[in-house]
């Protein structure tokens, strides 16, 4: 049957629909068409557009075999406190089964100040580990071998800081760095648009970026060197295609100023990564993870020139979305959970971090972390979600919400090349405020019931607060604090004294990487905070841009 | 008569500020004066900002679970500075259990997450004396 | 706080911030108190320079005015700035965000800042505008910065509370100067290429320099350019306004702007009072309708009405 065939057909299939909607009107949905047939898809040409797993344009997946090789890495984040209270969670999570560690840090460490400092007050262990200074890392790992697990570190202005130290934990127990394998997120740009833990300007912070490319790819070349991440863009009120947009805008921004640095772009794109949400409407998910893979192949082939597949494949990590969990009837988030974990899956990702129920209200508990590690494993291994590679390629829907988030997004990514760059577009206010816009839309539809959240605008009851929440110990501020000065107390002083003024020239010599710089820093035991001071004082501090 | 000023505000180190500019857009829709503070505030600055802007309202919102300590803080700062009586309000991922402990210190109201904006825009309608002409 | 005019003119003399904050909001919104505040205060005014900064959005100058700011200090000059936004002409709200760039000033106790939302035409901005710089001169401020976006008529109608004005643009925004709103070139005192680190800071140098002596009879009108992060643009900022006072106070510019604000300000204090006489006077009638009501609908000045009118 051709597919003049199919359209006419179609035509009095939907005349016929016609009187029946007279009758009995449609449900308001956020979804324009009723129905996808093979005239939706019919420009899409199998193998430049979708092809085989494992292959260029990636659409169905970046390795050959997907899950029925590997499963993806189940790897939960998690970091409480103190050093030593997060290194007993690492280690049940490892004896659960999880297979990868995965580093939250308290807000003072992603920011760069000691727990001492009177604007750390309130805020040390609260959301993350407190680390201070290499003395706090050490505990951290302690009895994990380094080169045995992989560990990723949600770090993004110091992230050469804790890298260093990373490396310094090895070294210590005997790995070399180049056993190590994991990520640091070192993803500045989102952190403007959308995450707020910024430091410094753009331009010292993308030289940050790109020193540690160069360094990486020498000495720790199993190093995933950055993770550049839609999360928090969505999370901050994006939608899908915006999500993927920006997110591959500021990728485009950090191989150009890789390559501006002298980089060979085949060195060091192999080892980029990516960040995403995984929201509650399944199947546009897993048209955008499809579609994010193929612009960005297409981008480095095309732009970019990479001759390397690695340098194509979009390898992406997962985290369910956090903002869609509700504070109400918090069992339910087990069941959204579960779907976005089915997105994730279906959308091929690398790894995955499933939110626990709990997280509306507090940190989550131990017993629910372990639920959500559970519904991993459950759609791992009972689904049969994993068995087939990329089972949803070839739906007219999903090939065309693919196609429609591809169009999307990269008229996204076109503005924002016109605009100057990713870099440009934040500076001059324009990704903050299409992200607040659509934020606001979201609220607006919520509060007018036009979208609908279980247990919030709709089947709410009335319930007792929730009970056996996780409580922060709130001396772990006092610790760290005792601590520090205890370190300042039995250091090398001096030996810190000329580390860091040896950091300050290098910091002003673009010529200089200032990665080899910063670890011998982190060996004296300089803090966090001494070493990010000295960095203020020469690179100094980003203006935030604020449209509302 | 007088408009309602209120301070948006975001104490401590959160950079997580959907919540808090989806607020001060829905205040201003609803006639509100919203002066917007950024992120990284410390409780020291808001209390000298909402001095210099002779605020009826504080708003804030924080996600990162210092409520305790910075919320009191900045209720506490406005009372030296003879603005013990504006209204203080609070928001964020913040547990049912704190809220007691947060009202006794002088925090108005709590508005946890899923609470309309709404909610906030009554609530300020009505605890805010706008009768001075 | 105590409202009673006598304790707020006392609290602003002897220069107590949180008076001075509540004074703002007195004569902000007309509230009881405010005239007799202002005719005790103005004899008290006359010492600050007051500087209008102005531009189309996105110029950058919010950051112009802190690095400004952070210049002035260093020459240990009290502040006060007043920064004015838009308001929504249909809610009246407004969202006020100038504080965001302005932070490093907030703990210091030689800068005061203000927000203020413009309110519509109906307000009587340039006049509040006016009186609140009187208040904060009186306060002891040595400069008085005035900000305001140079999208409309009103922006551009508070500049002229200024004794000065600068017009701060950027390259790239409207890459055409005839596309830029009319009204904001001609009220400018000095040109502030921001943002000179960028391409076609150089273009829209050069373009400016050429409109002025174009259009201009007062070709001393200076182009600087500048870059917000760099402290030495400042340095020269400040001198080079510096010169232009020197030249306004020679020329007795200055005196004339200052009794231009003069005028404009009772004539915008008539009008007030006037449209408040006006509002009572329908009220006394009964309200509009039932005035519409004794012309039959139509909109004309019947001879009962006028009558009316004038009782």
């Amino acid at each position: 049957m051709s597919i003049e065939d199919i359209k006419q057909q179609q035509e009095k299939w939907e005349n016929s629909v016609q009187k029946t909607l007279e009758k009995h009107p449609e449900r308001k949905t956020f979804e324009e068409k009723r129905l996808y047939t093979p005239t939706d898809i019919e420009n899409l040409d199998y193998i430049e557009d979708i092809g085989f797993p494992g292959e260029y344009p990636y659409t169905r997946g970046v390795q050959p075999t997907m899950y029925r090789g590997r499963l993806w890495t189940m790897r939960q984040y998690a970091g409480f406190a103190t050093a030593e209270e997060s290194n007993k969670r690492y280690k049940y999570l490892l004896e659960q089964g999880q297979t990868g560690l995965s580093c939250a840090f308290d807000l003072p460490t992603q920011i760069g100040y000691d727990s001492d400092d009177p604007i750390s007050e309130g805020e040390v262990g609260k959301v993350g580990v407190a680390i201070d200074s290499l003395r706090d890392m050490e505990i951290l790992f302690d009895g994990i071998d380094l080169s045995k697990v992989s560990t990723s570190m949600t770090i993004n202005a110091p992230a050469s800081v804790l890298l260093a130290m990373y490396i310094a934990v090895a070294e210590k127990q005997g790995n070399p760095s180049t056993s190590l394998s994991g990520t640091i997120q070192n993803d500045i740009l989102k952190e403007y648009a959308a995450r707020g833990t910024y430091i410094f300007p753009p331009k010292p912070s993308m030289r940050l970026i790109t020193d540690i490319f160069a360094y990486c790819s020498k000495n720790v070349p199993l190093w995933n060197t950055i993770s550049i991440s839609g999360y928090h863009i969505r999370e901050a009120g994006s939608t899908a295609s915006q999500e993927i947009a920006f997110t591959i805008a500021d990728g485009i921004a950090y191989v150009k100023a890789a390559i501006k640095a002298g980089l060979d772009v085949d060195t060091f794109a192999g080892r980029l990564s990516f960040f995403w949400n995984a929201h509650n409407n399944v199947l546009e998910e897993v048209g955008k993870f499809r579609a994010a893979r193929r612009i960005w192949a297409r981008i480095m082939k095309e732009k970019f020139n990479a001759k390397s597949s690695k340098s194509m494949k979009l390898r992406f990590h997962t985290q369910t979305a956090g903002s869609m969990l509700t504070a109400q009837q918090p069992d339910n988030n087990i069941v959204r959970v579960t779907l976005q974990t089915v997105a994730a899956v279906l959308g091929g990702t690398q790894s995955l971090h499933t939110n626990s129920r709990d997280e509306a209200l507090a940190l989550p508990t131990e017993e629910s972390v372990r639920t959500a590690l559970r519904t991993q494993q459950i759609v791992a291994y009972e689904s049969g979600l994993a068995d087939v590679i990329d089972p949803l390629a070839g739906s007219y829907y999903v090939e065309a919400i693919t196609d429609k988030i591809e169009k999307e997004a990269l008229e996204y990514i076109d503005k924002i090349e016109k605009m100057g760059g990713a870099v440009e577009a934040i500076e001059a206010g324009y990704i903050q405020k299409e992200i607040q816009d659509s934020a606001y839309k979201w609220q607006k539809e919520v509060e007018n019931n036009d979208r609908i959240i279980v247990g919030v605008n709709k089947f709410q009851i009335e319930e007792p607060p929730v009970k056996n929440l996780l409580r922060i110990d709130a001396s772990a501020g006092e610790l760290q604090k005792e601590k520090l000065a205890k370190l300042r107390a039995e250091r090398d002083n001096e030996a810190v004294k000329i580390s860091l003024e040896e950091l300050r020239s290098a910091c002003s010599d673009e010529n200089v990487n200032l990665m080899p710089v910063i670890l011998k820093c982190v060996k004296t035991y300089a803090t966090l905070g001494e070493i990010c001071r000295v960095m203020r004082d020469v690179f100094g501090e980003y203006e935030p841009h604020t449209n509302i | 008569m007088k408009k309602i000023k209120v301070i948006v505000a975001k104490p401590g180190l959160d950079g997580h500020d959907r919540g808090a500019k989806v607020i001060a857009r829905a205040l201003r829709d609803a006639g509100f004066e919203v002066i917007y503070t950024g992120i990284r505030q410390t409780p020291e600055d808001i209390a000298i900002i909402a001095q210099e802007e002779d605020a009826d309202v504080i708003a804030m919102s924080l996600l990162s679970g210092a409520h305790n300590t910075l919320f009191p803080k900045v209720v506490e700062l406005l009372k030296e500075k003879g603005l013990g009586d504006r209204l203080v309000v609070g928001g964020g991922v913040i547990p049912e259990s704190d809220i007691p402990f947060l009202k006794e210190k002088g925090v108005k109201a709590i508005f946890t997450p899923g609470s309309k904006t709404e909610e906030l825009i009554n609530f300020i309608k009505e605890n805010v004396k706008c009768d001075e002409e | 706080m105590k409202n009673n005019p006598e304790f707020i003119i006392n609290g602003i003399l002897s220069g107590d911030r949180a008076v001075l904050a509540r004074g703002i909001t007195i004569v902000e919104n007309s509230l009881y108190g405010a005239e007799e505040i202002i005719s005790k205060i103005e004899e008290k005014t006359g010492h600050a320079f007051i500087l209008g900064i102005t531009g189309p959005p996105g110029a950058g100058k919010s950051t112009f005015t802190s690095s400004f700011v952070t210049e002035l200090r260093k020459q240990n000059l009290k502040i006060g700035i007043i920064a004015v936004d838009p308001s929504s002409p249909f809610t009246g709200g407004a969202v006020l965000g100038d504080r965001i760039r302005m932070r490093v000033h907030t703990k210091d106790e030689n800068v005061f800042m203000r927000s203020l939302g413009s309110r519509g035409a109906l307000g009587g901005l340039s006049l509040k505008t006016s009186r609140i710089v009187s208040l904060m001169d009186a306060f002891g401020m040595d400069v008085i910065i005035v900000e305001t976006v140079g999208v409309g008529q009103s922006e551009t109608e508070i500049s002229k509370t200024a004794d000065m004005t600068a017009v701060i643009l950027a390259p790239g925004f409207g890459d055409d100067i005839q596309a830029l709103k009319a009204g904001i070139l001609e009220i400018a005192d000095i040109f502030i290429v921001n943002k000179s680190d960028l391409a076609g800071a150089d273009k829209l140098e050069l373009e400016l320099k050429q409109t002025l002596k174009l259009n201009y009879t007062d070709t001393s009108i200076p182009v600087i350019k500048c870059c917000s992060t760099r402290d030495d643009d400042f340095a020269n900022i400040y001198s080079e306004i510096k010169k232009r006072v020197d030249y306004f106070k020679q020329e007795k510019i200055l005196d004339e702007r200052r009794l231009n604000r003069k005028r404009r300000d009772i004539y915008d204090l008539i009008k007030s009072e006037i449209e408040r006489i006006t509002e009572e006077k329908i009220t006394k009638l009964g309200g509009i309708d039932s005035i519409l009501n004794m012309t039959d609908g139509k909109v004309y000045l019947t001879e009962e009405l006028k009558n009316l009118i004038k009782m």
